[in-house]
C-alpha cells in the first residue's frame, strides 16, 4: 500500500489528472501512453495572451492610424542635423568615461565577491546563501532605478551615473564569474592544498590562471553593455547622452535627435567591434 | 628539497610577457585617468543621507497595504500589467523575427537582401529600448500599449540574431534524405525544418521573455506602462515605504521568472 503511494507521488500531477491512454500492441501486450501536454500548454498560452491583450489595450488600428506620425519622426531622424554634432561630443565622452570608470571599479569589486560566492571555494552553506541573496537583490534592480536613487543621494551629474554603473557591473560580472569559477578543474587546487599551500595561495596559482581569460572577457562584455546602458542614464539626471536625448525629444527636434543617435550608434559599433576583437584574442 | 635540473631549466625559459602586461596596464591607467578627470565626487546631495536611510527602511518595512490590494494602483495589478506587456511584446517580437531572420540569413537569401536586413537588425539592437519607447510614445501615447510595441520592436534584434544561428546550424542532410525519399516541399518543411528549429525558437523566446520582464519595469519610467511608472513617482515624491514594496515585489517577480525560465530552457536543451 505504502509503495503504491510513493509511486503515485512520483508520477507527475498531469498524468494523474489525465490518465494515460492504454494501447494494445499487435502482439497482445498493453502499454500506457501518457497524454500529450501540448493542448494544456497551448490553452495556458492562449489564456495568457488574451489576458495580456485585454490588460494592455492592444490595438493595431491605432498603429495603422498613426503610422504617418512614425514615418515623419523616423524620416527626420534619418536626416541628422550636422550643426548639432559639436554639442553631442562632450556628453558622449561623459558617457564613455562613466562606463570606463564604472566598468573597471565594478569588475574589480566583483572579483573577491565572486570568489567568496562560488560553491567550490567557499564551503560554508549559510554564508554562501547570504552572499547569493544579496547578489540577487543587487542584480535584479533595474539600472535606471539604481541611477535615479543615486541621483537623489549623490546629486545630479556624472558621479551618480558612475555609481549606478558600478552597481550594475558588479551584479552582472559577479554572477558570470562565480558560474565560471564553479566549472573550473579543482584538481590543481586540491593538489596545492595538500602540498601545504593555504587557500589564498592555492586559489592564486591554481584557479586564478584558469578563470583569468574568462574574467577579462566578462569585463569587456560588461563594458560593451555599459556604454549602451550609460547612454540612457541621463534620462533620470545621472549625466551623459541621456539628458540630450530626453531634451531633443521634449523639444520635438528629431533632426537633432538623429544626430545624437547616429553618433551613439557609431560609438557603440566601434566599441563593440573593438571589444569583440579583444575577446576573440582572449579565447 | 632540490628541483631536478630540467624542471629549473623549463622554469627559467617560461614565457615572459611583462612588456605586454605593462602595455595593458599603461593603457588602462591612461583610460582611467582620462575618465576620472571629469567625474568628481561633490559630496552627498543636500538630503542624500536622508534619502539613503529612507530607502533602507522602506526595504525593511515595506508598505504592506500596497502589496495586498487588488486595486489598479496596487502592486499585484501593476506586476500583472508588467508581465502582460512582456508576454505580448515577446510573442509579437518572436513572430516578427521569424521572417526577418530568414531574410537576413545569407544561406537562404541573396547577399544584398541579407545585408539590408542585417543592417536593420543592427539598428534595432544598438538603440537602447528607452529611446525606442520615447519615440513610440509620440505615436501611441503613453500607456501599456506603448510598452508592448516597444518591446516587440526591441525583441526583434536579439531574437532574429539567435534564430539566425539556429538556421545556420540546420542539418541539411535531413532535407536531402527527405528529397531522396520523394517528399514534397511542404513535407520537407514540416518534417525536416520545423522539428529542428522549434526547440531553439521556444528556448530563445523564453530567454527573451526573461529579459523583457526586466526591461518592462524600466520602460514604465518613461511612461510606457507597468510598475516602473508608479515606482518612479514614489521615488520622486519620497514615499519610501511604497518604494520598498515596489522594489521587493519586482525582485521577487524577476527571481521567480528567471528560475522558471532557466528550468524550462534546461529541459528543452536536454530534449524533453
Amino acid at each position: 500500500m505504502k509503495k503504491n503511494a510513493t509511486a503515485a507521488a512520483r508520477t507527475p500531477l498531469f498524468d494523474r489528472v489525465f490518465k494515460p491512454e492504454t494501447v494494445t500492441l499487435p502482439n497482445g501486450h498493453t502499454v500506457l501512453r501518457p497524454r500529450s501536454r501540448t493542448p494544456l500548454i497551448a490553452a495556458l498560452v492562449l489564456f495568457a495572451l488574451a489576458l495580456s491583450v485585454k490588460v494592455t489595450g492592444f490595438d493595431l488600428t491605432l498603429i495603422v492610424k498613426r503610422a504617418s506620425q512614425l514615418t515623419k519622426i523616423l524620416g527626420q531622424i534619418f536626416q541628422p542635423d550636422a550643426s548639432f554634432f559639436d554639442k553631442v561630443l562632450p556628453p558622449l565622452f561623459d558617457t564613455i568615461k562613466m562606463s570606463i570608470l564604472g566598468s573597471v571599479i565594478g569588475c574589480l569589486l566583483a572579483l573577491p565577491y565572486a570568489v567568496a560566492a562560488s560553491a567550490n571555494i567557499n564551503r560554508s552553506k549559510p554564508l554562501l546563501a547570504a552572499l547569493r541573496f544579496v547578489l540577487n537583490i543587487v542584480r535584479t534592480l533595474p539600472t535606471l532605478v539604481i541611477a535615479s536613487i543615486c541621483a537623489l543621494v549623490f546629486g545630479l551629474g556624472t558621479f551618480a551615473g558612475t555609481v549606478a554603473i558600478v552597481v550594475f557591473t558588479f551584479g552582472v560580472v559577479t554572477k558570470m564569474l562565480y558560474e565560471s569559477i564553479e566549472t573550473v578543474n579543482m584538481g590543481a587546487f586540491e593538489a596545492l592544498e595538500s602540498a601545504g599551500a593555504n587557500k589564498f595561495q592555492a586559489f592564486w596559482s591554481a584557479v586564478f590562471p584558469q578563470v583569468l581569460p574568462t574574467y577579462l572577457s566578462h569585463c569587456l562584455y560588461s563594458f560593451e553593455m555599459n556604454v549602451r546602458a550609460a547612454s540612457i542614464l541621463g534620462y533620470v539626471g545621472a549625466g551623459g547622452l541621456g539628458i540630450l536625448i530626453d531634451e531633443r525629444i521634449g523639444w520635438r527636434d528629431y533632426n537633432g535627435l538623429g544626430t545624437v543617435l547616429l553618433t551613439l550608434f557609431v560609438a557603440v559599433f566601434v566599441i563593440e567591434n573593438l571589444s569583440q576583437f579583444l575577446r576573440s584574442k582572449l579565447s | 628539497m632540490q628541483y631536478a635540473d630540467h624542471i629549473l631549466e623549463k622554469y627559467e625559459s617560461r614565457p615572459r610577457k611583462w612588456w605586454q602586461y605593462l602595455l595593458v596596464a599603461l593603457i588602462l591607467a591612461l583610460l582611467l585617468s582620462w575618465s576620472a578627470s571629469s567625474i568628481t565626487f561633490k559630496g552627498l546631495a543636500a538630503k542624500g543621507a536622508e534619502v539613503a536611510k529612507g530607502i533602507f527602511w522602506g526595504l525593511v518595512k515595506p508598505d504592506m497595504s500596497m502589496l495586498l490590494t487588488t486595486a489598479t494602483d496596487g502592486v499585484p495589478y501593476l506586476l500583472m500589467e508588467t508581465v502582460c506587456i512582456a508576454i505580448l511584446g515577446t510573442v509579437v517580437g518572436g513572430i516578427l523575427a521569424l521572417p526577418i531572420s530568414f531574410l537576413a540569413s545569407p544561406k537562404v537569401m541573396p547577399r544584398p537582401v541579407a545585408f539590408l536586413f542585417n543592417a536593420l537588425i543592427l539598428l534595432i539592437r544598438t538603440l537602447p529600448s528607452i529611446v525606442w519607447a520615447l519615440i513610440w510614445i509620440r505615436v501611441t501615447g503613453p500607456g501599456a500599449f506603448c510598452g508592448v510595441i516597444t518591446q516587440s520592436i526591441c525583441s526583434i534584434g536579439m531574437i532574429s540574431k539567435m534564430y539566425m544561428t539556429a538556421i545556420a546550424d540546420l542539418d541539411t542532410s535531413i532535407l536531402e534524405s527527405l528529397d531522396a525519399s520523394g517528399c514534397t516541399a511542404f513535407q520537407k518543411v514540416r518534417y525536416g525544418i520545423i522539428p529542428q528549429l522549434t526547440p531553439n525558437i521556444i528556448s530563445t523566446v523564453i530567454y527573451r521573455f526573461d529579459i523583457n520582464i526586466k526591461d518592462a519595469t524600466t520602460l514604465g519610467i518613461v511612461g510606457a506602462g507597468g510598475i516602473g511608472a508608479a515606482l518612479i513617482q514614489c521615488i520622486n515624491s519620497r514615499r519610501w515605504t511604497m518604494v520598498g514594496s515596489f522594489i521587493l515585489a519586482m525582485i521577487v517577480l524577476m527571481l521567480v521568472i528567471e528560475f522558471a525560465s532557466t528550468r524550462i530552457r534546461a529541459k528543452l536543451a536536454r530534449g524533453q
